[in-house]
């Protein structure tokens, strides 16, 4: 098998070759969220039509990460920029990148009104409970408890509150042609299922796409390989619940996205 | 998507600055509208609800500023002619929308109609916007900022902010104020073809044909840099064409200011009293000039630089506490004139006002 072969084996065909290997921290989950993204576009085929929108923070490294149309945004600002893109020109496919602070603090208000609206855009963030790029800061996602570099004793719910439920609360406000799903990069497979479900669903012009992901930041969270494991696949599902929170004309739509993922 | 002609020929009308603003944008090509209610221009968004739909052109209501102008650059990266409108403290949020602008060269529309500030301040009017519109946000004022006197003008430079906009891809904000706003004034709105106004189109960043990375490349945009030479290079290339399109940009009104002991510079409508006290001061005999910049952004500073040289006393009229006068002073460092205050923040002033603060300085 030829080298180029190989890397197209490995990659989906929508990732640019040449950015290649990403600019992601060993251990990040950004690079398997962008995997799975990809593999979903290459699924549907909407390469001529998807634009990528990416937000600050860690996720503004994927701003030349796949062979789409992207524009890096503003902190928190992901949301309006696809809008805006999809309001004028409702032919294309609007993605909306960011992480948790990007979407759950400095951008909620977007989030907010963009699902009460039902805008016809994919909002993916992904979910490492804390702020990767500026140094490891608490996020609404932290855990109770958790050590970032501004809750040094650990997370004081009392003080600063629980953990941001952003797809209950989306799924909350959303109407009933909206998706709402919360994924993992700890099953793959599930969570690319999960980005085609919610891509098809603006494809298909049903309302507001949402798909959280949980994700790890090794790097800020001091952890080593087993440990990191051990925050995704146990830990952070303890307050983050996987699976389809909301799925338009599927009522049990829930059921047995755990096992079969 | 029709495209009729909202206004065939000319026509003259009496209308509020605001109406006029709404039908400037249909005439110019406007596609769409993102937009957050604050007073005083909260009509354009009435109007343009209104007539938008006739002409098929779009509107939407954001959550805020920040997402208007957002949304608008979302709009001009599909490719159509977005703008927005805001005022006050919305125009202070605009600014971080604007500042993206001047980063990826977005060619955003704005129509700024000042209210008194600092903070919520009053709705009514006031030029203490001028800063924060041509050198607000983090970066270096990469913006045209048009500061209109009257509903004509209102009309024209509308139609020229999206053509400057489009033509040289740097923000463009036509600045107005509440009186502007909520004023009826006769004006004649035109096809701005029958002028010989070419419109200039408007040209998708994203969506075009073909499969990007495969048939073209991909468009790619981005603001942040990892090193400071990357972020020095696109940044003295962006000033660079600022500095080059600048002087065919800048635009500026002098009357009287050929012989004259005291010229009064003002802008906006401040303007139209400072001109009537100027005739007025000129029949009496006293040797008084007029000079407007039409352009805060540019600056028409070879044309400012003239008049400075050639005159001991600028008597500088506005109702904000030295905000034009601080670009005066920046476009005419180096000069003699002496430059004299007649400041009013977030007041009117009268051509009244404007004499007897002229008759003061020449005794």
């Amino acid at each position: 098998m030829s080298l180029a072969q190989t890397i197209e084996l490995a990659m989906p065909r929508c990732w640019r070759v040449d950015t290649k290997p990403h600019k992601f921290c060993p251990g990040c989950g950004h690079g398997l969220v962008l995997k799975a993204l990809g593999y979903a576009i290459d699924e549907l085929g909407i390469q001529d039509r998807a634009v990528f929108g990416c937000d600050i923070g860690c996720s503004l490294l994927s701003w030349d990460f796949f062979n789409l149309d992207t524009i890096q945004t503003h902190h928190g600002r992901t949301t309006p920029v696809i809008t805006g893109i999809k309001r004028a020109n409702p032919k294309l496919i609007g993605i909306a990148y960011m992480g948790d602070g990007g979407g759950y603090a400095i951008g909620s208000q977007h989030l907010v009104n963009a699902a009460a609206r039902d805008e016809k855009i994919t909002v993916i963030l992904v979910n490492n409970t804390q702020y990767g790029m500026t140094g490891g800061q608490m996020a609404p996602t932290t855990l109770p408890g958790q050590k970032t570099e501004t809750t040094p004793y650990g997370r004081d719910p009392e003080k600063t509150g629980f953990p941001f439920q952003g797809p209950e609360m989306v799924a909350a406000i959303s109407r009933a042609g909206a998706y709402v799903a919360r994924g993992t990069v700890a099953n793959f497979r599930q969570l690319q299922r999960f980005l085609k479900r919610a891509l098809e669903n603006q494809m298909a012009g049903n309302g507001f796409s949402f798909v959280e992901v949980i994700s790890a930041c090794p790097t800020n969270w001091r952890t080593n390989a087993e440990e990191t494991w051990n925050m995704i696949e146990h830990v952070l599902p303890q307050y983050f619940k996987v699976g389809e929170i909301k799925v338009p004309g599927a009522p049990a739509a829930q059921e047995g996205e755990k096992k079969d993922g | 998507m029709p495209k009729d002609k909202p206004i065939e020929g000319e026509k003259r009308v009496f209308m509020t600055g605001n109406e006029v603003v709404a039908w400037a944008a249909l005439a110019a090509d406007a596609d769409i509208m993102f937009g957050y209610p604050i007073t005083p221009q909260n009509e354009i968004m009435h109007y343009w609800t209104r007539l938008a739909p006739k002409f098929g052109r779009d509107f939407l209501q954001t959550e805020d500023e920040l997402s208007a102008g957002f949304t608008t650059l979302g709009g001009v990266l599909a490719g159509r002619k977005a703008f927005t409108a805001t005022a006050g403290p919305g125009n202070t949020l605009m600014q971080e929308p604007m500042s993206m602008a001047e980063a990826m060269r977005l060619p955003m529309v704005a129509i700024i109609t000042q209210r008194g500030g600092p903070s919520t301040g009053t709705v009514i009017y006031s030029q203490q916007e001028v800063t924060m519109t041509t050198l607000g946000g983090n970066g270096e004022g990469m913006r045209i900022v048009y500061s209109t006197a009257t509903h004509q003008e209102l009309f024209d430079y509308t139609i020229k902010a999206f053509n400057a906009a489009w033509k040289y891809r740097f923000p463009t904000f036509v600045l107005g104020d509440g009186y502007q706003s909520k004023m009826r004034e006769s004006l004649t709105i035109y096809d701005p073809a029958e002028r010989g106004i070419a419109i200039v189109p408007p040209e998708p960043y994203f969506g075009k044909p073909g499969v990007p990375g495969v048939d073209r490349p991909p468009s790619q945009l981005r603001n942040t840099y990892n090193m400071e030479e990357e972020l020095y290079e696109v940044v003295e290339h962006y000033l660079e064409d600022y500095a080059k399109v600048a002087p065919e940009v800048a635009e500026y009104h002098a009357h009287y200011v050929d012989d004259a002991d005291l010229v009064v510079v003002a802008h906006g409508v401040v303007a139209r009293a400072a001109l009537m006290a100027v005739k007025e001061l000129r029949e009496d005999g006293y040797k008084v000039g007029y000079f407007r910049p039409v352009t805060l952004r540019p600056l028409p500073e070879k044309e400012l630089r003239e008049v400075a040289g050639r005159t001991k006393k600028f008597l500088v009229a506005e109702s904000a506490n030295g905000q034009l006068a601080r670009l005066l002073k920046e476009g005419a460092y180096g000069c003699t004139t002496e430059m004299l205050p007649l400041f009013r923040p977030g007041m009117g002033i009268t051509p009244e006002e404007v004499i007897a603060e002229a008759k003061k300085i020449l005794g």
